[in-house]
C-alpha cells in the first residue's frame, strides 16, 4: 500500500461532512480521486482524515433552466459530457469534456474535483473561466459564492479555507445562436493540454460581433481571459484579417515556462489556437447568413 | 475510526466478503485479497491503464479507487469475461485472432474498456478507438493490432461475421 495511514470517514450527509471538515485537523475531501489517488500513492498527499463525498446524495445534479446551468460538485465528468441539455445549452462544455483525460477518469472524475485541483491546463477550469462560472461554497458556518476570476489564489491553490467545500457551479448561459470552440494542443489524447483556448461568439442582426469570450488556460496559474483581444472584436464584422489580428495579443502574454514547453513556445501555441478557436467558434454561430 | 473494514460486493457476479485496509486500492484488493490476479498493476498513479475494471458497468482505474469504496458495487474483472462454459467473451476471440496481445501485460485494462465502449458504440471507427483507447498504454503491439481485433470484435458483437 503507496499512501500514508489516514482514517476514513464515508459521511452519508453534506452537513456530517462539514462538520467533519471543521472539526478534524489536517483532513482532506475525496471525490473522483482521479487526481487525489495518485497524490496519495507519491505522498504529494498525506493527509490524517479523507472524508470520501461519494456517499452524499444531491451532490451531483444537472439542473438546465431559464438561462443558467447549475451542475453539482460531485457530478462525473461522463455524465456532464453525455448530458444532451447541456450539449444543447451549453456546447463549449461538452466539447472541453472530450478532451478531459480518458473515458476511464471521466467515468470517475468529478468537476468538483477538477476545479479544486485546478491544474493550469484544466479544461473545466478554462471552461468555468470563459463562461463567467459562480463557484458554491458551503462551510459547517454557512455558504458563499465566488466568482471563478476570484478562486485560482495561486498554481493549485483555490481560495477556500481548511474547512471549506465546493458544491456546485452556476453558469449563465449564452443566448441560442452563439458559437463556442475548446480545442488545445497536448502530446497525446487525454494528457493534460499544454496550451488550450476556449471561444464563444454571438453575431447581432448585422453579422457583427455582439459578444464575446477568449480564455487561455495553460499558460499561467490560472485560466486568462484576453480582454485586449475580446476589446478588438466586440462591434466589428468578422473575418480572417481580424481574428488573426486578435489572436495576435497572445504574442505578449506572460507565458509560464516549464520542463513540458519553453514560454516563447506557450506564446506561439497560444496564437494559433486562439485564432482556429475564433474561427470555429465563428462557423459555429447561427442566424447570420454567411 | 478503525484503518480496516469489512466489505461486501459482487465480482464477478458472486458475493464476495473480506477484510480491507481503508488505505489499500480496488486493484491490490482484488489481487491479493481475493488472489484474482487477472487485474494488473502498472504505474499505481493512475495513467498507464492496466488496472482498468468494470464497476457496476464502467470502465475505471483500479488502483485510484478505495476497496472500501466498491463495498455494495459489482466489480467485473478479466476473470469474469469469458461465459461458465471457458468460452472465449467476443473480445478474447478477437484478440486471439488478431494477435491484438502480445506480452498480455495491457490486455485486461484494454478489454475492460472496450467492454463498456462497445456496447455504448457498436460501430466504431478505427480512429474513435483510438481514443477510446488512449488511456490504456501497450509497449508491445504498437497498438494497430489492438485496433483491429477491437473491430473485429464489434462486428461479432454485432452479429455479423467476423
Ligand atoms: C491519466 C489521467 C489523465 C488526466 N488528464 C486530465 C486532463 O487532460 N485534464 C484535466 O483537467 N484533468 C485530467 N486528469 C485529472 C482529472 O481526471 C481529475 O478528475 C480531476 O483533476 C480531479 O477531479 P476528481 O473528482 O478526481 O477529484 P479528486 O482527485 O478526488 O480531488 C482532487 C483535489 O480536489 C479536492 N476536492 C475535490 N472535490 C472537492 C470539493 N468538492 N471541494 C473542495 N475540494 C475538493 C481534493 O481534496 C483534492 O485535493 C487526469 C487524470 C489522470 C489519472
Ligand atoms: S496501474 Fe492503474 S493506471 Fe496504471
Ligand atoms: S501486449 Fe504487452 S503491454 Fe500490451
Amino acid at each position: 500500500m503507496k499512501p500514508a495511514r489516514f482514517a476514513y470517514h464515508d459521511p452519508d450527509h453534506l452537513a456530517e461532512a462539514l462538520a467533519l471538515l471543521a472539526r478534524l485537523e489536517n483532513a482532506r475531501v475525496l471525490a473522483g480521486g482521479q487526481s487525489l489517488m495518485p497524490m496519495l500513492a507519491m505522498r504529494v498527499a498525506m493527509p490524517d482524515h479523507l472524508i470520501d463525498l461519494n456517499r452524499i446524495p444531491g451532490l451531483d445534479g444537472i439542473v438546465v433552466a431559464e438561462g443558467s446551468l447549475r451542475i453539482g460538485a460531485m457530478a462525473r465528468q461522463r455524465r456532464i459530457e453525455d448530458s444532451p441539455a447541456i450539449r444543447a445549452a451549453c456546447p463549449l462544455m461538452t466539447e472541453a469534456l472530450g478532451l478531459v483525460g480518458h473515458i476511464q477518469t471521466r467515468n470517475r472524475g468529478t468537476i468538483g474535483g477538477s476545479l479544486c485541483h485546478l491544474d493550469p491546463s484544466a479544461e473545466l477550469v478554462t471552461v468555468a473561466a470563459a463562461l463567467d462560472a459562480t463557484i458554491e461554497v458551503a462551510s459547517a458556518t454557512g455558504t458563499r459564492d465566488i466568482g471563478i476570476a476570484d478562486f485560482p489564489l495561486g498554481l493549485m491553490t483555490p481560495s477556500l479555507a481548511a474547512e471549506e467545500m465546493v458544491v456546485g457551479l452556476r453558469i449563465p448561459l449564452w443566448p441560442a445562436g452563439h458559437g463556442a470552440c475548446f480545442t488545445e494542443f497536448a502530446r497525446r489524447h487525454g494528457d493534460y493540454a499544454i496550451v488550450s483556448a476556449a471561444a464563444l461568439l454571438l453575431p447581432d442582426a448585422q453579422g457583427r460581433i455582439a459578444r464575446v469570450s477568449l480564455t487561455l488556460g495553460g499558460v499561467s496559474a490560472g485560466p486568462l481571459r484576453l480582454a485586449a483581444a475580446e476589446a478588438m472584436l466586440l462591434g466589428e464584422a468578422p473575418s480572417p484579417a481580424l481574428f488573426r489580428a486578435a489572436a495576435s495579443c497572445c504574442a505578449g502574454i506572460d507565458a509560464m515556462e516549464d520542463p513540458q514547453a519553453p514560454a516563447w513556445y506557450r506564446r506561439r501555441l497560444a496564437t494559433v489556437l486562439v485564432r482556429r478557436a475564433l474561427e470555429q467558434a465563428w462557423a459555429r454561430t447561427e442566424g447570420v447568413a454567411a | 475510526m478503525s484503518e480496516s473494514r469489512h466489505i461486501a460486493l459482487h465480482v464477478n457476479g458472486e458475493r464476495r466478503e473480506a477484510e480491507t485496509p481503508v488505505r489499500q486500492h480496488l486493484a491490490d484488493f482484488l489481487r491479493g485479497t481475493l488472489g484474482l490476479t487477472g487485474t494488473h498493476l502498472g504505474c499505481e498513479h493512475g495513467v498507464c491503464g492496466a488496472c482498468t475494471v468494470l464497476v457496476d458497468g464502467r470502465a475505471v482505474r483500479a488502483c485510484l479507487m478505495l476497496a472500501v469504496q466498491a463495498a455494495g458495487r459489482a466489480v467485473t474483472t478479466i476473470e469474469g469475461l469469458a461465459a461458465a462454459d471457458g468460452t472465449l467473451h467476443p473480445l478474447q476471440q478477437a484478440f486471439c485472432d488478431h494477435h491484438g496481445l502480445q506480452c498480455g501485460f495491457c490486455t485486461p485494462g484494454i478489454l475492460a474498456t472496450l467492454v463498456e465502449y462497445l456496447a455504448e458504440n457498436p460501430d466504431p471507427g478505427a480512429e474513435d478507438l483510438r481514443i477510446a483507447l488512449s488511456g490504456n498504454i501497450c509497449r508491445c503491439t504498437g497498438y494497430d493490432s489492438i485496433v483491429a481485433a477491437a473491430l473485429a470484435a464489434a462486428r461479432a458483437l454485432r452479429g455479423e461475421a467476423a
